[in-house]
């Protein structure tokens, strides 16, 4: 994971003020129009169902990078082992990560000797085995964790995300 | 698996939000939020003209952003009647924590009660009295009346002693200035209560008596210190976990900009695992003493740095007293005070000495003192601040231990002065305005032990919970429950009495052995169980609320909501209570008596305020404070100019020391030398059990553990308080993580969940201090020192399993909470 490993590095040093997540997409404007014909909208946000990986790319115990669900939200797809409760996949124990740090944003590192996700803003832990349990840290969530599905062919979708992800107040942009 | 919201949206600030000034009023370091409430079917769009940031919301924001709040920090409440929106954010502008939240302040709005998303619905919200064998729901006015008949029988104007007060004396949480002034007016200035205690200790006294005594306030630096210092010293202080944005926000920058740190705890904390990554393991110290022993550590390193000349001799000359002994030891004073020479022979300790009692190294004992106090090369002052918090105050012989500590700060000129200061952390913040305790004596009773020995007739209980929050608690838990039992009986024996023949059934108990026990709370406590009446008070934010922080910044928190039901502010619960007694006085024909409990026509808080505070400092107004916003203003306020307050940045910049009260305004040294475990039956109870019981707070448990037992997030992290514990020890006990072990000792026994940990030393374990299910006080024997302050750090005990671990921990992390870069 040697891009969790570096934007650590840069977290400590403090490089981090704004910015540091790459941003894009147009804005949209939302204007309520004056007189209603109100806007029906659907009571669930609409994920997208996105493929990020097929089984055969991952490695026991090494988080693959991925982006879910849109390029600007950073992830890892990760394969424990060992089957975990919300694992999928054959074995039962592949799960997906945001890797932004629910408190302030910071890029997380993986820790494979102990399976935990650090961040080094202020040093909040994540643990990957037990449904992104924060540890020990600020953040006031838990890690947010994708459902997945996996396919026949072994193909790894992303379909929805279980807590709101840092820096966007819609989990969908 | 773990708890989880399934929010993947939340409602956008719209740009004509209201927008309130808040402190954080969990902690004392009072961090700066801001509230934003708008109506229900409003909300803002992501475009930049629509939401309150002015920013485009339909991009990811970046780290450290302002535009971006957690779920945590949402909720729908009621403000004047209406359903709003509530956002409770940091303020980036802040200067306390430049827009860092912690995991406890940041969910401030979602430990807010809330009909709409049912958040907090343990908070009470109508008088209660007992009645037909449980508690029913009553008015204000019938509450109180018959609170003030049945005190009104216990007390007359010569001997308010039957009166038993339990009080919080704090700032933020439902404390604060207003709130200190209205039950501070009643049992300080109407009556003159001396049976008294404080929310978190068996009696009604300083925790630092010591400090005071020689010349020097608590809080004399500000927080800046540490961003400018050479050397952080740290003493029983976890402040990772329990000042969370200080240490991020002021000693961390410290660290970075290459101070030193000097760590003095038996345990290894987060805090020792941070300070090495910020500053460099070769730049931290972690003396892990022996529990008990930081007196013999600071007398010996007053000792050394005194023979190698590293003292500020005109810092010496000019501020301390000079000739001997000031303060002889007596009753009131554990040890001697004077000048330094006199301090230095009584508290001479040789490096051997010192290491072997403190279990360290000679060398590490010098080279901390190098790094507090050795002079630069070019022979100025090496600038180090010293913290300190439970760990010595609720520790051994806590007069001597303070004092010598302060001794090392005033030997070396560290007091007054960039870098400096010799400061008590803080718990809650402060927010003390009574008239003189005085009368309440000194040392002050010993409150929990009265009640033990049957004393007491009626008791006033505001915001305390002794059955988490007291020594020898399973004795006194018995006996509170046995004696307010009376008084229920009695009650229920006469359902459907007259309010005149149910006054007599509650007095014929109390003069049987029983107690009258009236509980103010935000919610129903453990010691509530035990009540009588109860009575719903209000928390910061559904009330304005002012206080100070661990700097002495002042801040007003605007109401931003209702209360619950008909909940109200104390100051105004504390006047309802003397207007009643008023009333019952004088029908009674006690004209004289009534007549003291006058002066409490107050319609809101800020007339409480007014009344209070302001009477002192007459500069200080609602409104000035407004203006002030989160930055406020820290106390003392010397003046009013150009529209703003002007405050004190810091205490004794011009060398001279007044906390004391001494004309000639010379700070005092503590003569006190070592002498051992002093509490009554510690060195027994160390010397006949396997493992020390060290006790405190965690991040995630701490001073909003009342409400976030009624809290998710948190209940998911920790089901069961946690014993951390050795992993030798625990296969040696024939433990697995998460079983459920019973700590039991020669005074009582209490749980906890096992919590491996590699960084405990063998035999000592750290449990949580004021856990709702597993009360460590449970285990703490009756012993305090001459001023009653109580001894919560030295226990010790025996362990054994008591179950498997519980179907509630299976889905929990048992790994390790220090941060590691991989
Ligand atoms: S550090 Fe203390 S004051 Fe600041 S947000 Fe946390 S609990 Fe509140
Ligand atoms: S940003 Fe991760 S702990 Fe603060």
């Amino acid at each position: 994971m040697s891009r969790c490993r570096k934007m650590a590095d840069i977290g400590r040093r403090q490089f981090l003020r704004g910015g540091a997540i790459a941003t894009s997409g147009a804005a949209a404007a939302v204007v309520a129009p004056s007189r209603a014909k109100a806007a029906p909208a659907a009571a669930l946000l609409e994920y997208p169902s996105n493929r990020l990986a097929n089984i055969a790319d991952l490695a026991t115990n090494e988080p693959l990078d991925v982006s879910y669900p849109d390029d600007d939200a950073p992830g890892v797809l990760l394969k424990l082992g060992q089957a975990v409760e919300g694992g999928t996949g054959p074995d039962g124990d592949i799960v997906g990560f945001s890797t932004v740090c629910p408190h302030k944003g910071y890029p997380l590192a993986y820790d494979a000797a102990d399976r935990t996700f650090n961040c080094p803003g202020h040093y909040s832990r994540f643990d990957p085995e037990a449904g992104g349990q924060q540890v020990w840290g600020q953040a006031t969530q838990n890690l947010p964790q994708y459902t997945l599905r996996v396919d026949d062919n072994g193909d790894i979708y992303a379909e929805g995300v279980d807590e709101l992800l840092y820096g966007r107040l819609s989990n969908v942009l | 698996m773990a708890y989880k919201r399934q929010i993947d949206r939340l409602p956008i600030i719209p740009a004509d939000a209201k927008k309130h000034n808040v402190t954080c009023h969990y902690c004392i370091v009072g961090c700066g939020y801001h509230a934003y409430t708008w109506p229900i079917k409003k909300q803002g769009g992501t475009g930049a003209d629509a939401n309150a940031f002015g920013v485009d919301l339909s991009e990811q924001q970046g780290a450290d952003a302002e535009a971006w709040y957690a779920p945590s920090m949402y909720n729908v409440v009621k403000q004047d009647g209406e359903d709003v929106h509530l956002v409770i954010k940091p303020d980036q502008n802040c200067v306390v924590n430049s827009g860092l939240g912690s995991i406890r302040g940041a969910r401030m709005a979602e430990n807010r009660p809330s009909e709409v998303t049912g958040s907090q619905q343990q908070r009470l919200g109508e008088p209660m009295v007992w009645r037909y064998g449980t508690w029913q729901p009553t008015s204000w006015d019938d509450a109180l009346d018959l609170v003030a008949r049945v005190t009104a029988r216990v007390i007359d104007q010569e001997n308010e002693d039957d009166l038993f007060v339990s009080m919080f004396d704090h700032g933020g949480s439902a404390g604060g200035y207003e709130n200190t002034w209205g039950t501070g007016k009643l049992y300080f200035e109407s009556m003159k209560v001396k049976n008294c205690r404080i929310h978190n200790r068996p009696a009604y006294n300083s925790e630092v008596h010591s400090t005071r005594d020689m010349g020097i306030g608590e809080l004399n630096y500000c927080y800046e210190d540490y961003q400018l210092t050479d050397t952080i010293f740290l003493i029983g202080a976890n402040p990772l976990e329990c000042q969370t944005n200080l240490f991020l926000n002021h000693m961390v920058p410290g660290m970075r900009n290459g101070a030193k740190v000097v760590i003095v705890d038996p345990r290894r904390t987060v805090t020792a695992n941070a300070c090495e990554i910020e500053a460099g393991a070769d730049n931290v110290l972690h003396l892990a003493i022996e529990s008990g022993t930081d007196l013999a550590l600071f007398n010996t390193l007053f000792t050394y740095i005194a023979d190698q000349g590293w003292v500020d001799q005109d810092f010496i000359s000019a501020s301390t007293f000079q000739d001997g002994v000031a303060q002889p030891q007596n009753e009131q004073h554990p040890s001697a005070l004077g000048s330094f020479e006199a301090a230095r022979d009584a508290c001479r300790m040789s490096l051997t000495d010192g290491a072997a009692i403190c279990g360290v190294a000679e060398a590490d004992i010098i080279k901390a003192a190098e790094w507090i106090a050795k002079p630069k090369d070019d022979g100025s002052r090496r600038k180090c601040v010293s913290a300190y918090e439970k760990g010595i105050i609720w520790g051994n012989d806590n007069y001597r231990t303070i004092g010598g500590l302060v001794n090392i700060a005033l030997a070396t000129g560290n007091i007054g002065r960039e870098g400096g200061g010799v400061c008590r952390l803080g718990g809650h913040q402060e927010g003390y305005f009574r008239p003189s305790d005085a009368h309440v004596g000194r040392p002050a009773p010993y409150l929990d032990d009265l009640i033990i020995r049957g004393q007491g007739k009626v008791h006033h209980i505001w915001a305390n919970d002794h059955f988490k929050t007291t020594l020898n608690a399973v004795a006194f838990k018995r006996e509170y429950n046995r004696r307010t039992n009376i008084v229920k009986e009695a009650m229920d024996a006469r359902a459907g009495a007259t309010r005149d023949e149910m006054v007599d059934a509650i007095v014929g108990a109390i003069e049987a052995g029983g107690i009258f026990s009236v509980n103010v709370d935000i919610i129903h406590t453990q010691i509530g169980q035990c009540a009588h009446v109860i009575l719903p008070a209000v928390e910061s934010g559904e009330m304005n609320l002012t206080s100070m922080n661990g700097e002495r910044r002042m801040r007003l928190v605007e109401k931003y909501m209702d209360g619950p039901g008909s909940a109200m502010p104390d100051c105004l619960i504390a006047a309802g209570m003397a207007r009643h007694l008023e009333r019952v006085l004088r029908e009674e024909g006690r004209d004289a008596y009534a007549d003291q409990f006058k002066g409490y026509d107050w319609a809101s808080e800020e007339d409480a305020f007014m009344d209070g505070y302001n009477s002192g400092n007459p500069e200080v107004t609602y409104e000035r404070l407004r203006a002030m916003g989160n930055d406020g203003v820290q106390e003392p306020v010397v003046g009013y100019e150009n529209d703003k307050l002007v405050g004190t940045k810091r205490l004794y910049v011009d060398g001279k020391f007044d906390r004391h009260g001494r004309e000639d305004k010379k700070a005092l040294f503590c003569a006190g030398a070592w002498r051992g475990l002093q509490a009554a039956g510690k060195a027994a109870q160390k010397s006949g059990h396997a493992f020390l019981i060290n006790n405190g707070r965690s991040n995630i448990n701490w001073q909003n553990w009342f409400l976030d037992k009624d809290n998710d997030f948190v209940s998911d992290r920790y089901p069961y308080p946690f014993l951390e514990i050795n992993p030798e020890d625990m296969a040696e006990l024939g433990l697995k993580e998460g079983d459920l072990v019973e700590i039991y000792n020669d005074v009582g026994a209490t749980q906890a969940m096992a919590y491996p940990t590699p960084t405990a030393r063998r035999g000592e374990t750290f449990m949580l201090f004021g856990a709702p299910t597993g009360t460590q006080g449970n285990v703490i024997n009756a012993g305090v020192n001459e001023l009653v302050l109580p001894n919560y750090k030295q226990t010790w005990a025996n362990i054994r399993k008591i179950s498997d671990a519980p179907a509630a921990v299976s889905h929990m992390s048992f790994k390790s909470k220090e941060y590691s870069s991989g």
